[in-house]
């Protein structure tokens, strides 16, 4: 990350990028630039799902009973309307795969978005301030290290269950699962942030900042904050995809979201129950699409975590 | 040493004083216990003794103090759903998940470490990748798909292996049985331990892989290489040898994690332990049973990483050398 400015005109930011050993490397794994493409086809497919989908799975007027557990199309008794066949309510599921990928993705970047500033903000502030401040909230990281993330979403959605009343459970099932996950994820960008706060803090660019006066936060956000992001971006990456693991899997557990507004996991938990009448098309779709995006970001993940290593360039 | 020792072990109660602040404040401050124990109709002198007979009157801090005082005793309270004691209640489902946690520790243990000495002894072997890619897609795909994937195949459609329950167990004392001594009860087994554990595995594969990786380019080996011993003296007598510390350690501290994860395999496979009842306490809000979950876990926690460190201490000089500098 040395930036040498150049006495002449600086090449345009595209010129920059594709000549960075970042796109090199990006350019040089056949697997990375496939899981890429399968990242981006997947958030456009979610993100432009209403367009694409062939009904509004969440329209109770596009839905009809009896047109439930049907086979995928190329089966016996399939429908030509319904490509991937329909789940127990006679939802498409081609349509019910494209938007619960879209709420899954919803809430996996939305919920690692929160666990980020949660956990920069804190380990900025405990690395730069230190002393008791620092001690107190790494003392709370490690306590909540000692619990695995999915055990730590289950006790908070458990906690505002208790704490709301539940009839208006199902409304507030999208708010309570990003808290859960962005309060399940922090630490370990705060400990990765303090670490790197630490070593930046006796810098002499640092202490120059502070003898001119700046205030702290503008030190901390201006100064400090763009030198140790890069380590922070691998995780963002990985924790994607834990994120969406974590939604799917509190889904199924019955603590996620309602049937009413399926994710992926929500689908595969209603699948599970048909497994065995041999309406296998209910649970392997939805499973497929979740496994193939979380295997995609994870491919993503591992190789950017080796592109950014200055120990193996 | 001592000095050490005893700094570890004032952290450790530190620990499990901050969840148990955390475990009383979720039973004192959501919902009412009170209105949980009795019913509507309750007259309200009989309310108020309720309240009494918690010690609800009390000041806070003196709750806390009686709280953990039971707690030490053992006791968590009545849940809420069942009118029972928390404690009897984990304690009837204790045996089932233990038995499921170990199998699955054991079963990663297994296959994981000869998995991981092959893919470092032929790392670019064609059956190495392969170990690799499946490891990886492993790690992707979340354990519940994993056990209903394991169903679709095992059950339902070569109808080998049961997909749920414990099959038969054998009573070995009053609260403990085993479905180990049963031929039902070790196939029920299989499958949830197989998803259980297959995280770990690929963890372990993992580990094992770089720590041989690592390890085959000392000194030592290349020394045991030059006196021509066998090669597998070398790979297994020498090299895996000097792996084993760090997996074993690694196996020890996820033995906790494998107790939490077991709420998605036994909610899969309806195996009666300990995190079914978990799970439903979360939807029920059963507060007093998530309270006792949440302590027992963290004492585990605990209990394993200071036994893990103590141990470290004990047999690595060099771990003692440093701890007496500082």
């Amino acid at each position: 990350m040395t930036e040498t400015t150049a006495p002449h005109k600086d090449p345009s930011w595209l010129a920059r990028a594709l000549d960075s050993d970042i796109w090199h490397s990006f350019k040089s794994s056949p697997v990375t630039m496939l899981a890429a493409f399968v990242v981006l086809v997947m958030t456009l497919a979610a993100l432009f799902a209403p367009l694409i989908a062939p009904m509004n799975p969440f329209d109770p007027a596009q839905v009809f009973l009896m047109n439930a557990n049907i086979p995928p199309r190329w089966m016996n008794g399939g429908d030509p309307q319904f490509l991937l066949g329909t789940d127990d309510q006679g939802r498409d599921l081609y349509s019910a795969i494209l938007y619960g990928l879209r709420v899954s993705i919803f809430i996996g970047v939305i919920g690692v978005a929160i666990a980020c500033t949660l956990g920069v903000t804190l380990g900025l502030v405990a690395g730069y301030f230190g002393g008791r401040v620092d001690s107190f909230i790494m003392r709370i990281a490690d306590v909540q290290l000692t619990f695995p993330a999915i055990l730590i979403a289950l006790l908070i959605d458990g906690i505002v269950r208790g704490l709301l009343k539940s009839a208006s459970r199902e409304d507030i099932a999208f708010g309570v699962l990003v808290v859960s996950i962005g309060l399940a994820f922090w630490v370990q960008y705060a400990r990765t942030v303090r670490g790197s706060t630490l070593v930046e803090k006796g810098r002499d660019y640092i202490q120059a900042a502070r003898l001119v006066g700046l205030p702290a936060p503008l030190i901390m956000i201006r100064h400090v904050l763009p030198n140790v992001i890069g380590p922070v971006l691998v995780i963002l990456t990985i924790n994607v995809g834990l994120a969406i693991i974590t939604e799917a899997t509190l889904s199924f557990l019955g603590v996620g979201l309602p049937p009413t507004q399926p994710s992926l996991g929500t689908l595969i938990s209603i699948g599970n129950k048909y497994l065995f009448s041999g309406d296998w098309w209910i649970v392997t779709f939805p499973g497929i699409t979740l496994a193939l995006f979380v295997l995609s970001i994870n491919l993503l993940g591992d190789w950017l975590r080796d592109a950014l290593n200055p120990k193996l360039q | 040493m001592l000095a050490f020792i005893l700094r570890r072990l004032a952290q450790s109660v530190a620990v499990l004083l901050t969840v148990a602040i955390i475990a009383f404040a979720m039973f004192r401050f959501v919902g009412d216990p009170v209105n949980q124990i009795v019913s509507l109709d309750t007259p309200a002198e009989q309310v108020e003794q309720v309240r009494k007979d918690l010690g609800l009157d009390k000041p806070v801090y003196i709750q806390f103090v009686r709280y953990i005082g039971n707690a030490l005793k053992g006791d968590f309270g009545q849940s809420y759903q069942f009118r029972q004691p928390v404690t009897k209640l984990l304690a009837e489902r204790a045996p089932a998940t233990l038995e499921l946690a170990l199998m699955s520790a054991l079963f990663s243990l297994i296959v994981g470490i000869p998995m991981g000495v092959y893919t470092a002894l032929y790392r670019n072997g064609f059956g190495a990748k392969l170990f690799q890619a499946v490891s990886l897609i492993g790690v992707s795909l979340p354990t519940f798909l994993i056990g209903i994937l394991l169903i679709y195949l095992f059950s339902v459609h070569l109808g080998w292996l049961p997909s749920f329950g414990r099959g038969q167990v054998v009573k070995i004392t009053d609260n403990w049985t085993t479905g180990l001594l049963t031929l039902s009860g070790i196939k029920a087994l299989i499958l949830p331990a197989i998803t259980l554990g297959l995280f770990q595995m690929t963890l372990i594969m993992r580990l094992v892989r770089a720590e041989m990786l690592e390890v085959m380019r000392t000194d030592y080996i290349k020394f045991a290489r030059a006196r021509g011993l066998k090669t597998r003296v070398i790979n297994f007598g020498h090299a895996l040898k000097n792996t084993l510390v760090p997996v074993i350690t690694i196996a020890g501290l996820q033995l906790g994690s494998i107790i939490a994860f077991a709420i998605i395999t036994e909610t899969v496979f309806q195996w009666p332990g300990m995190g079914v009842l978990f799970l439903k306490a979360v939807q029920n809000v059963d507060i007093p049973i998530m309270a006792a979950y949440l302590m027992m876990i963290a004492a585990l926690f605990v209990l394993i990483n200071l036994f893990v460190d103590l141990l470290y201490a004990a047999v690595d000089p060099r771990l003692r050398a440093t701890i007496r500098e500082s």
